[in-house]
């Protein structure tokens, strides 16, 4: 049995996973009235198992001082990209360690290895997001006390990793400019949830009809305290913005911890 | 399609409560803001509850309307999306009231 969070060999994903360990019920369970009642009142949430997970990943990073980050987006917005160009300005500053999340190949995770970050690939098969057990399962491969920022690089998807709490201290949308400018409303669960949006590419605006100034203001229609920066991670243009809110990040989590 | 994993958290929830008996109904409440389509829960509820104690129940499903509160001129409306402003002042910093709901409300079992 893992000693992590008591699930078996082999059932470290979410669906058919039944742990006896850790049932993280809020409702209780009461028979209805009468003799061979067959009523019985639940009252939980569907995602209570995740969210306890969560609950607790989130514990562990202020317990080690680490500013966790959930970078979630449609595939091909930029996000291995920008982790490359962050991991080699970041080096000798911060510590820093990525799991990378996708369906099939550790393409993305070669890619990290290649900046000497520690990185660990979760395939989730058919599976369209992280959730928070696959988290807490790739922090083993870490030397937790030796990370100042934890990246996780989400499945390529606005709809489905909005739904599962990681433990992060924010998601972070990457958004790049070779997308609609109606992202943020054509996925509002994604944008309301997330608390920066990257815009990516910018770079590449004087080819493009896309309007920033409506996307933005459909992002704060969607969530109006998201904190929102231009950037190319290409040529390195609006970069400085980014690694000041890591910096920024990293500075709070320590205070808070006492690192 | 993340219905697959609710669907399947659905069936933990309802193995974990039905203590040994066999689930004929399981009643849960789908917000319309929850990111979470009633159809395709349903879609996956027979191939989720097969071989559990759970195959063969009737899924009822509750949805539960998005209302939200405008924090500046307190009236409350009905919110069918996040991006949706105040019908009253047109602000957009809405206080969701209610519609995020995922939640298994009750099972019966014989």
């Amino acid at each position: 049995m893992c000693t992590t969070c008591g699930c078996s060999p082999g059932t470290h994903h979410h669906h058919g996973h039944d742990h006896q360990d850790h049932h993280h019920d809020q409702g209780e369970s009461r028979p209805g009235e009468g003799e061979g009642a067959k009523r019985i009142a639940v009252e939980t949430d569907i995602l209570a198992k995740n969210d306890h997970l969560a609950a607790g990943n989130r514990a562990l990073f202020r317990d080690k001082g680490i500013f966790a980050l959930n970078l979630v987006s449609s595939p091909g917005s930029g996000k291995t990209t920008i982790l490359e160009r962050t991991l080699t300005r970041l080096e000798g500053k911060f510590r820093c360690a990525v799991i990378e999340g996708d369906q099939q190949t550790d393409n993305d995770a070669r890619r990290i290895a290649a900046t000497g970050v520690p990185v660990r690939q979760i395939n989730t098969g058919a599976g369209c997001h992280l959730d928070a057990h696959m988290v807490l399962h790739a922090l083993g491969s870490f030397q937790l006390d030796a990370i100042d920022i934890l990246f996780i690089e989400n499945v390529g998807n606005l709809v489905c990793p909005a739904a599962f709490d990681l433990g992060e201290d924010h998601k972070v949308a990457v958004l790049s400019v070779t997308e609609g400018e109606d992202k943020p409303l054509k996925y509002p669960q994604m944008f309301h949830a997330a608390g920066l949006i990257l815009m990516n590419k910018v770079d590449l605006l004087p080819h493009l009809d896309f309007d920033m100034a409506a996307c933005q203001e459909m992002a704060r229609r969607v969530n109006p305290g998201i904190g929102i920066i231009e950037a190319s991670a290409r040529t390195g243009q609006g970069m400085d913005a980014w690694y000041e809110w890591l910096a920024q990040g990293v500075e709070s989590r320590r205070l808070a911890s006492r690192k | 399609m993340h219905e697959l994993s609710i669907t399947q958290g659905i069936v933990d929830i309802c193995e974990q409560h039905a203590k040994g008996g066999l689930v004929t109904s399981v009643t849960v409440e789908i917000g319309a803001l929850s990111g979470v389509v009633p159809e395709a829960v349903e879609f996956c509820f027979e191939a989720c509850t097969r071989g559990t104690r759970l195959e063969g129940a009737q899924l009822l499903i509750e949805r539960v309307p998005g209302k939200g509160r405008c924090p500046d001129c307190g009236a409350t409306f009905a919110l069918a999306a996040y991006y949706d402003p105040c019908p009253g002042c047109g602000a957009y910093s809405i206080e969701v009231l209610s519609g995020e709901e995922l939640r298994v409300k009750e099972l019966e079992v014989e």
